[in-house]
């Protein structure tokens, strides 16, 4: 733990040590300072961390899986759910779901800060360089992207909420994208968990020097 | 020529019953329903069971096939192994009135308090616009056939009688998104109805509901979603919240219609009928006509009219305000 997380040479930053804010982070890292002090409890990205947490958690699709799969209600369509009593997402403590907008907002500016990360591991070093590190990191940010505009709130804010498409031709094309994203949202929701852990155990074997980064420029 | 295959069906009525076992012959390109219809005219002539049009289209003949909600008419015997056993039951959720037929009408009564269509003010009936891109969301809910399989598979009230009370279900979810997305539709408050009184908190999005709908309905994603992601616009946004704040507006309350200048004649968003459930302006379940003493004719024949009023011949127009459905506008 709290290593392994930054590759000097190159300037790859694993997404999830982004941003880097606590007084442990090594000078690279730290593209946005270090206001919190080093204490084990504190995660490095302390700031963005929980709110990428509590994005999946309260992700619709996410929630349908778990809901399913660990609370049994349903286990399967027209099968009994094994539950006395079922209130679903009425009261505390799942009334918070609907917090998914406030995760969705704070998951777009993740994304912003994950491309920032992405487009400063071009520079290392001494100028342009480019390895499969940046293929990897530069994958992950266009999935995390793709994964994030099509979450149903997006698609809601996008223009889900307008009442005439017709008054909002901008919004309802972005909708109509949007839309066109988010039916695959499934997909979407399992294939960034793969590329977030693939990019952090590649960034994190690279620092680790388990195997060397290949290098295209640079 | 066919082949005898095992079914096993629920024949009883409200007061039990339980599961029997035929052996029915099966020919090429027959449906569940067909084997049924095989059953009546042969070896169970009593058997009850509801169908129409054995299209799809009618939505009566919801049965639970192997535990799967399903219309008969459209289950397609070839979708089995020769060998399979076919179990027939009636809908779990609503009560059994006889053997595959069951007591609906809590579907009914919830579409009775489902608020309807408030007309604009001031536009008269036969002057309304509407594009269709602004239509489009709400048309995809009119493909609903009212089979009741959503009902009867969701989970909130499939193992919850107690929930029924508070719980509408997906096919008015449906309807109460394809108002509030209706670009003519008068009312505001439509999603806190759906929230206070319809249980849109009950559901927890597992999309069962948008699995059995025969008619592909995707009653989760283009309907509960949105409406749950309209009750957190009112809610719980703070960017919404936010600009409601600063900019003292917002577009979501954008008006349903800017009247024409002409027609401005319409009061204010049409006031509803708050008889019984606060919000509705349906109207309350009408039973037969009656005599003076509260009772029923004997014969039907010896009613004023026939049957339910038509508008042909036996209806005065415009209808008495408290035949309507829905609160007219006042225009002259
Ligand atoms: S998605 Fe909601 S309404 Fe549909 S079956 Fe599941 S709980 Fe019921
Ligand atoms: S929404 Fe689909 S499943 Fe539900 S009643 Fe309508 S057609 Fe049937
Ligand atoms: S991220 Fe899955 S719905 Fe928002
Ligand atoms: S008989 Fe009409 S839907 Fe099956």
């Amino acid at each position: 733990m709290h290593k392994w997380y930054y590759v000097d040479d190159y300037h790859y930053l694993t997404p999830f040590y982004s941003p880097c804010i606590t007084d442990r982070c090594v000078a690279g890292s730290a593209e946005f300072g270090t206001p919190l002090p080093k204490f084990w409890l504190i995660p490095e990205a302390a700031f963005t961390l929980p709110f990428l947490l509590l994005f999946r958690l309260t992700c619709y699709y996410y929630r349908k899986a778990y809901y399913r799969a660990f609370w049994l209600s349903p286990p399967a369509c027209a099968v009994p759910d094994a539950h006395q009593k079922y209130t679903g997402e009425t009261r505390f403590p799942l009334i918070f779901q609907n917090i998914h907008r406030y995760a969705f907002y704070a998951a777009g500016i993740i994304s912003l800060i994950n491309t920032w990360d992405a487009i400063r591991a071009f520079h290392s070093g001494d100028g342009f360089g480019f390895g499969l590190g940046n293929i990897v990191l530069v994958g992950n940010v266009v999935m995390l992207w793709l994964y994030t505009l099509s979450c149903h709130s997006c698609r809601h804010i996008a223009g889900g909420r307008l009442k005439h498409f017709s008054a909002h031709p901008v919004r309802y094309r972005f909708w109509t994208f949007v839309s066109k994203l988010n039916t695959r949202h499934m997909m979407l929701a399992w294939i960034t968990l793969g590329t977030l852990a693939l990019t952090d155990f590649y960034v994190m074997a690279v620092a680790a020097d388990w195997f060397p980064d290949l290098r295209f420029v640079g | 020529m066919g082949t005898k295959r095992h079914f096993r069906v629920w024949r009883g009525d409200d007061s039990g019953g339980d599961i029997q076992d035929y052996d029915v012959e099966v020919n090429d390109g027959e449906v569940v329903l067909d084997i049924i219809h095989r059953l009546q005219a042969t070896q169970t002539p009593d058997l009850a069971c509801r169908w129409n049009c054995k299209a799809g289209k009618c939505g009566s003949c919801s049965m639970e096939i192997n535990g799967m909600p399903r219309l008969g008419c459209m289950t397609r015997m070839s979708t089995f192994e020769e060998t399979e056993t076919v179990t027939i039951t009636p809908l779990r959720t609503f009560p059994v009135i006889r053997d595959l037929v069951t007591d609906v009408s809590f579907n009914y009564e919830k579409a009775r308090e489902t608020p309807a269509f408030a007309p604009p003010v001031g536009v008269a009936p036969g002057e309304y616009r509407m594009q269709q891109v602004d239509v489009e969301r709400s048309q995809e809910f009119r493909k609903c056939i009212e089979c009741f399989l959503c009902q009867n598979t969701c989970h909130v009230v499939r193992d919850h009688d107690e929930n029924k009370p508070a719980f509408s279900g997906p096919r008015y979810f449906i309807r109460a998104a394809e108002l509030d997305m209706h670009p003519l539709d008068d009312r505001e408050d439509r999603k806190e109805y759906a929230q206070a009184k319809q249980g849109l908190g009950y559901c927890n999005i597992t999309k069962c509901c948008t699995e059995v709908c025969p008619e592909h309905i995707k009653i989760t994603d283009n309907a509960i979603i949105p409406m749950k992601e309209r009750v957190v616009d009112r809610r719980y946004d703070p960017l919404v919240w936010l600009g409601r704040k600063i900019f003292r507006r917002d577009q979501l309350d954008e008006p349903a219609y800017t009247p024409a200048p002409a027609h401005s004649a319409g009061s204010s968003v049409p006031s509803v009928h708050t008889e019984g459930t606060p919000f509705t302006s349906g109207r309350r379940g009408e039973g037969a006509p009656v005599r003076d003493d509260g009772r029923m004719d004997v014969a039907e024949l010896a009613l004023p009219t026939q049957g339910g009023p038509s508008p042909f011949g036996d209806q005065e127009f415009p209808l008495p305000p408290g035949h309507l459905n829905y609160d007219p506008p006042a225009h002259d």
